[in-house]
């Protein structure tokens, strides 16, 4: 295992050193020390390595992460995951606004809250919350699933597209074209495989689905010429 | 940009490290704000009947002490005697048995090129231009002692950088706040307050948002009741925090896209733009930490329960 302690290195060697894994990968397991809440901690990983960050991390922590299993045993600033393309990012307490912003796979985890904007245009990534999400959240979503084992805030999914969300507690809200949608066997199993991945204890008969009702402009035929 | 940070001290046994605590917390959001920087402080109390006025001017050569002197040869003054006074680099704090009124009046026939930062019975504001951390230096921060004090880091994008520019800002006695952000309804409220008898000292749109607080106080609200009508009435961008002589309070508006965290332990209470202004404080890695709602008042004052008010 390599060892970096950001007391002592910089964000930028270590990263560099991360980045080093992607042509070889001859040290797969990482550990940083003293995150400090400095911003941009295992950024722009692209290699089967296993990261795990003891302490709280600034903003965009493990962004456009490929491949690569980020653990982060403290709170996230904003941006942690944005735009992921694959692999694993866990957040052992809560995250700041915009976790897995615009991202296109792999799973984000957040076994805490996540404040708002959780899960913005978001374009295939899957995202589990053990808490709440604040409002926002899942805003002009594309593609993938947002689990919410708590609550959401105001206007979640407003202008949704194909993307997917399963919420156990209350919504304050629902955004613009958002509404509930009945859970089929299909979403109960897709559900279940999901919080079996992020490894929570949840029912998924508790939740409920909420999806687009594809009732805004761009969704009408009619005005396909306008594009 | 600009970065914000406060400390509130919950345990009395801190209150003589406040400066040494809070000191870090700026310079930490340095990046967020390299223009100008400024704090205000909370302390040195003075008693019932008796006010303390800080005040600044450019010229670091300035003569405080026959300020001083002429106060006490002012008819009135009891004795003829010296006022209670320091210096502190730029800035000078008198602490006068007298009204805010005839202070000011005498500070302004005194000392007209001086420039009033803040009047009350516990706060001290100190700002000035350059980097957060000769700021620091310059005032001896980390050697001051209080209960409370909040900051602020500028990047300047509203109007010019100058200290008249710099946060907090004070409208009233012992009121002050810091802003991230911008509103946008500030010209239209800053006249609808002036009708009201608020004064302001420049055209800067965080000093509205202050003079909006002084305004709703004076008027018998409380600060919980001021800063959720501040909600409704303040359009904008904003994180604010505030303080008054035995109150600390936090508000971001509904859309929330300034940033703010928020930690507290049974010792303290600290915000910040950003976490790393927070890791050096004691017990932090303990520390209950968590992003604040949105339009929701967080508030600790001394003479209420601790805690957070929905």
């Amino acid at each position: 295992m390599k060892t970096i302690d950001l007391d002592h290195q910089s964000v930028r060697e270590l990263n560099q050193g991360l980045h080093d894994q992607a042509s070889a990968c001859t040290e797969p397991e990482w550990l940083v020390l003293n995150p400090a809440g400095k911003h941009a901690i295992a950024c722009g990983l692209n290699a089967k390595l296993s990261v795990d960050i003891q302490g709280h991390a600034g903003y965009y922590c493990a962004g456009m992460n490929q491949q690569a299993s980020v653990t982060l045993h403290g709170n996230a600033g904003q941006g942690v995951a944005e735009n992921m393309m694959s692999g694993l990012v866990r957040v052992r307490g809560n995250a700041s606004q915009s976790a897995a912003a615009t991202a296109h796979g792999g799973l984000l985890v957040v076994e805490g809250d996540a404040a708002a904007r959780c899960g913005i245009s978001m374009k295939g990534v899957d995202i589990v919350v053990g808490g709440s999400v604040g409002h926002m959240s899942a805003f002009m979503a594309q593609a993938g699933r947002l689990v919410v084992c708590g609550d959401a805030g105001e206007t979640l999914g407003d202008s949704l597209y194909e993307a997917r969300i399963y919420v156990k507690g209350k919504v304050a809200s629902l955004g613009a074209d958002c509404i509930e949608k009945p859970m089929r066997d299909e979403h109960l199993a897709e559900l279940r495989e999901l919080l079996n991945r992020a490894g929570i204890d949840a029912n998924p008969s508790d939740f409920r689905r909420y999806g687009s009702a594809r009732e805004l402009y761009h969704f009408k035929v009619d005005n396909a010429a306008a594009y | 940009m600009c970065g914000i940070v406060g400390l509130y001290l919950k345990d009395p046994a801190l209150e003589p490290r406040l400066g040494e605590l809070f000191a870090p917390m700026l310079a930490a959001m340095s990046d967020r704000g390299p223009d100008s920087a400024g704090f205000a402080i909370y302390g040195d109390e003075v008693g019932p009947g008796r006010i303390k006025l800080t005040l600044q001017h450019e010229d670091p050569a300035f003569d405080w002490s026959a300020i001083a002197s002429a106060l006490a040869a002012r008819s009135g003054n009891t004795a003829g005697s010296e006022p209670d006074w320091f210096q502190n680099a730029t800035a000078a704090v008198f602490k006068l048995a007298t009204s805010e009124g005839e202070a000011r009046a005498a500070f302004s026939e005194l000392a007209p090129d001086a420039h009033i930062m803040s009047v009350g019975r516990s706060i001290e504001i100190l700002k000035g231009v350059g980097r957060p951390q000769a700021i620091i230096e310059r005032f001896n921060l980390p050697a001051m002692q209080g209960t409370h004090s909040i900051g602020h880091t500028r990047m300047a994008t509203e109007s010019a950088v100058s200290m008249a520019g710099s946060h907090p800002f004070s409208t009233g006695q012992d009121l002050c706040l810091v802003h991230n952000g911008s509103l946008s309804n500030h010209n239209w409220l800053r006249k609808r307050l002036e009708k009201q008898g608020i004064r302001f000292e420049t055209e800067n749109d965080s000093e509205v948002a202050a003079g909006y607080l002084t305004w709703r106080l004076r008027a018998g609200d409380s600060l919980e009741q001021a800063l959720h009508k501040g909600l409704e009435d303040l359009d904008g961008f904003f994180t604010l925090t505030i303080g008054t002589r035995d109150g600390f309070a936090v508000i971001r508006d509904p859309v929330a896209c300034k940033p703010a965290v928020l930690a507290e332990t049974d010792q303290y209470v600290a915000m910040a733009s950003e976490y790393r202004a927070l890791v050096h404080l004691p017990g932090i890695e303990q520390a209950s930490v968590w992003e604040p709602d949105p339009a929701r008042v967080y508030l600790w004052e001394r003479t209420q329960a601790l805690g957070a008010v929905a």
